[in-house]
């Protein structure tokens, strides 16, 4: 069991949790992610590490309420426990030093990518960010990405907070202004991350994705994640989670990610109308 | 004592399991053999001829005491039976159902010469179930209690008697196991209708019993390096029986669609996460009106019965080779047969086919026919051209065999591995870097619990010898 050490809300869906679990602090990369599963009936999800602490012997994962396992995390607090958290998997983000690169979160995409791009400035690189959102309170980590980066801008699609658009608008200015970009880090929703890949190419510069497949093990054991990079079968827990995103097929993994739609909306359905009690309103 | 004479003794028939009647059992996940009661067992034991130099022991891959523990249900010493398998096998109650024993101790048996032979596995596994059901366990003394910690790295077949003998020798035994639950491949892959999982919890539990140590949710490579084991955890030895978990893909167009699964990971879900218990557990299943599995192994086996219990209306065999090459268990084909598994042998898949969504509506195959042997000893198919035929199914399952997981031989420089990623060892299951020892699918490929559980036995008592000559 996994103790929750701090839980915080940075958004109405989005929370911060500090999770109890000291053989993996100390082995946390920028990139990596856990498998984990709230409780005995529950499935078992892929979440990216955030942050560690070795000292204290925790992690730390940023999560958005969407689905069933989600939402049912959002409802735990403090001294709750989880049943199982397991990693770090998946490879480390290879980490540039002294160049000019650009980070590219979108949603709680950005939580995936504030590691990477702390990891980027401490290696002296010289950081443009772009952190993008549906509207105002789902642009979250702005002050933690700001102290990160040379130059950061927000945007929302909505226009209620910072730059009205989306995350591509000002990656062009800044390629097209010959800022010297020449890497591009981008984590967010599937067509973001299309959109940002399909931009750079124009460009030349070398884009990294991390792609959120479904998962069972994230060990390499199911090949649920199996996505196809450069024409070839790719396993994303293993292989990835992050590869070149001018290489992904991102048309295909969107519709893979809706393999259990029907599924994944009969037990959110079952959870949020649950007998006995809300659990909406005991989550807000 | 038996007094029958032999003449007596084969005249007697094979004595048969008590079987959930296959039209119920194809919708339910309840074991489908229900193992002999203690009349059918007396009765099958009687048949044995006791022979003087019995060679169903070498029959064995681990080497029970056949002859002797049979003689001990013959005089209805049930719990001394079982105490006698354990002496070299400590998980009778999975071996006796799981185990291929017409291709080990029975295919030996003296009777089965003439007659049918002792249906050794049978009565096995009636003393364990008779052991668990009348609590009449007791922990093997352990004498005397030695120096030196091990690590055993994975709790599939291998690793769980490699501890459990480990344990018994006296050492201090640490399990690890990436999954959240205990078993393995017993765990996540052989359904709960071939091994029940309360059977499987009572073995783990009595293996705890013994002193060992489990951590699950716990990778070796990525949670701590087999090198950082020795270094930082204090281990003198390891043991490595992760397994062969990465599944292999056939490689023809469609396999990224959605309804195609590797065997493993139709498996897992249902399993392991009990997707048959959907929604009451959160994981998913896909499932069409019609599935395919391709394979001829155990664990295609496996894939098409749970199809057709989570209630597939047609759940189809697809195999390129002929039934005479199906590397299953007779069992297990028998048992599939009778629920209704429609078999299509001498069948290449080809390509899957989209609704141009993304999802499967059918499968292109064409037949074949047996040509020359090839390196397997088997004969080799051979297309048969303008055989090709649509097989209507929403559902691929592939069953096409898989590899070991690749991670541990990634994180432990210098130790040796195949170009099939196996990890290479010797006689006494020794890699080449001292105080690892390796064993199970991990240096196999692919091969049976009972030679993954020999392995485990075989390691740890090489382990024992490294440990001792290191103390001197």
């Amino acid at each position: 069991m996994f103790k929750i050490i701090e839980k915080e809300f940075l958004a109405p869906t989005v929370a911060r949790f500090v999770i109890e679990a000291p053989f993996i602090a100390p082995k946390r990369k920028p990139g990596n992610f856990v498998m984990l599963r709230v409780g005995k009936t529950g499935e078992r999800i892929p979440i990216t590490l955030v942050d560690s602490d070795v000292t204290k012997g925790t992690i730390t994962l940023i999560v958005q309420g969407i689905g069933k396992t989600t939402k049912e995390l959002l409802t735990k607090s403090a001294g709750d426990f989880l049943s199982d958290v397991v990693g770090p998997l998946g490879n480390p983000t290879p980490i540039l030093e002294k160049k000019t690169v650009a980070c590219i979160g979108g949603g709680v995409g950005t939580a995936e990518l504030f590691p990477i791009t702390k990891a980027l400035n401490d290696a002296g690189c010289r950081v443009y960010s772009i952190i993008g959102g549906r509207s105002k309170e789902l642009v979250i980590l702005e002050n933690e990405m700001k102290r990160s980066s040379h130059t950061a801008v927000v945007t929302t699609d909505d226009g209620s907070y910072g730059r009205k658009g989306i995350v591509t608008e000002p990656l062009k200015e800044w390629l097209d202004a010959k800022t010297g970009i020449e890497a591009v880090y981008a984590i967010g929703p599937l067509p973001m991350m299309r959109a940002v890949s399909n931009l750079t190419k124009n460009y030349g510069v070398k884009t990294y994705v991390s792609l959120n497949a479904i998962m069972v093990d994230g060990t390499g054991m199911c090949g649920g994640c199996r996505v196809t990079v450069a024409g070839k079968m790719k396993f994303a827990c293993v292989d990835g989670p992050e590869f070149d995103g001018h290489d992904v097929d991102f048309d295909e993994m969107i519709l893979r990610n809706r393999s259990y739609a029907a599924g994944e909306k009969t037990v959110l359905d079952r959870f949020e109308h649950a007998p006995g009690e809300c659990r909406l309103e005991k989550m807000v | 004592m038996n007094t029958m004479k032999a003449s007596e003794r084969m005249k007697i028939p094979r004595q048969h399991s008590i079987e959930q009647n296959a039209e119920k059992r194809s919708h339910n996940f309840e074991e489908v053999s229900l193992g002999l009661d203690e009349v059918l067992a007396l009765t099958e034991a009687s048949r044995c001829l006791e022979c003087k130099d019995p060679i169903c022991m070498e029959g064995c891959p681990v080497n029970v005491d056949i002859k002797s523990f049979v003689q001990l249900v013959n005089e209805k010493k049930f719990v001394d039976a079982v105490k006698k398998i354990r002496e070299s096998n400590f998980l009778p109650a999975i071996c006796g159902r799981v185990c291929p024993q017409e291709e080990q101790c029975e295919n030996v048996c003296t009777l089965g010469k003439k007659h049918d032979p002792v249906a050794i596995g049978k009565l096995e596994r009636f003393v364990a179930d008779y052991e668990m059901k009348s609590g009449q366990f007791t922990i093997p003394q352990i004498e005397t209690k030695r120096e030196g910690k091990v690590a055993v790295v994975g709790s599939g077949p291998s690793g769980l008697t490699c501890a459990a003998e480990l344990a018994k020798y006296g050492y201090a035994v640490t399990l690890f196991e990436a999954l959240h639950e205990v078993g393995g491949v017993l765990r996540y892959g052989i359904p709960e209708f071939r091994l029940p999982r309360t059977i499987l919890d009572i073995e783990v539990e009595r293996i705890q019993a013994l002193g060992v140590k489990i951590y699950t949710n716990f990778v070796i490579g990525r949670t701590a390096t087999v090198d950082e084991l020795f270094k930082e955890w204090g281990f003198s030895a390891v043991f490595l029986g992760t397994g062969a978990g990465t599944p292999h893909f056939m490689g023809i167009p469609g396999e990224s669609l959605n309804g195609v699964y590797s065997a493993n990971e139709f498996l897992t879900r249902v399993n392991l996460m009990k997707a048959y218990k959907f929604p009451e557990y959160d994981t998913p299943i896909r499932l069409g009106k019609n599935v395919a599995v391709i394979g001829g192994g155990n664990t295609a086996m496996d894939g098409v019965r749970t199809s057709k219990r989570l209630g597939a209306e047609k759940a189809y065999l697809v195999y390129r080779r002929s039934r005479a090459e199906m590397p299953a268990r007779l069992e297990e084909v028998h048992h599939a047969e009778e629920e209704g598994i429609e078999f299509l042998m001498l069948t290449n898949p080809t390509k899957i086919l989209s609704d141009g969504n993304n999802n499967v509506v059918g499968m292109e195959c064409q037949k074949m026919e047996l040509g020359e042997p090839d390196a397997s000893g088997r004969r080799k198919p051979v297309p048969i051209s303008g055989s090709e035929f649509v097989l209507e199914v929403q559902t691929v399952i592939e069953a096409v065999g898989q590899a070991p997981n690749p991670i541990i031989q990634a994180t432990t420089p210098g130790l040796e591995t195949s170009k099939r990623s196996t990890v290479v060892v010797g006689e006494k299951q020794q890699t080449n870097r001292p105080g690892i020892f390796a064993g199970g699918d991990l240096t196999r490929g692919g091969a049976t619990v009972i030679l993954a559980m020999r392995d485990g036995k075989e390691a740890a008592a090489a382990i024992h010898g490294y440990l001792l000559e290191r103390s001197k």
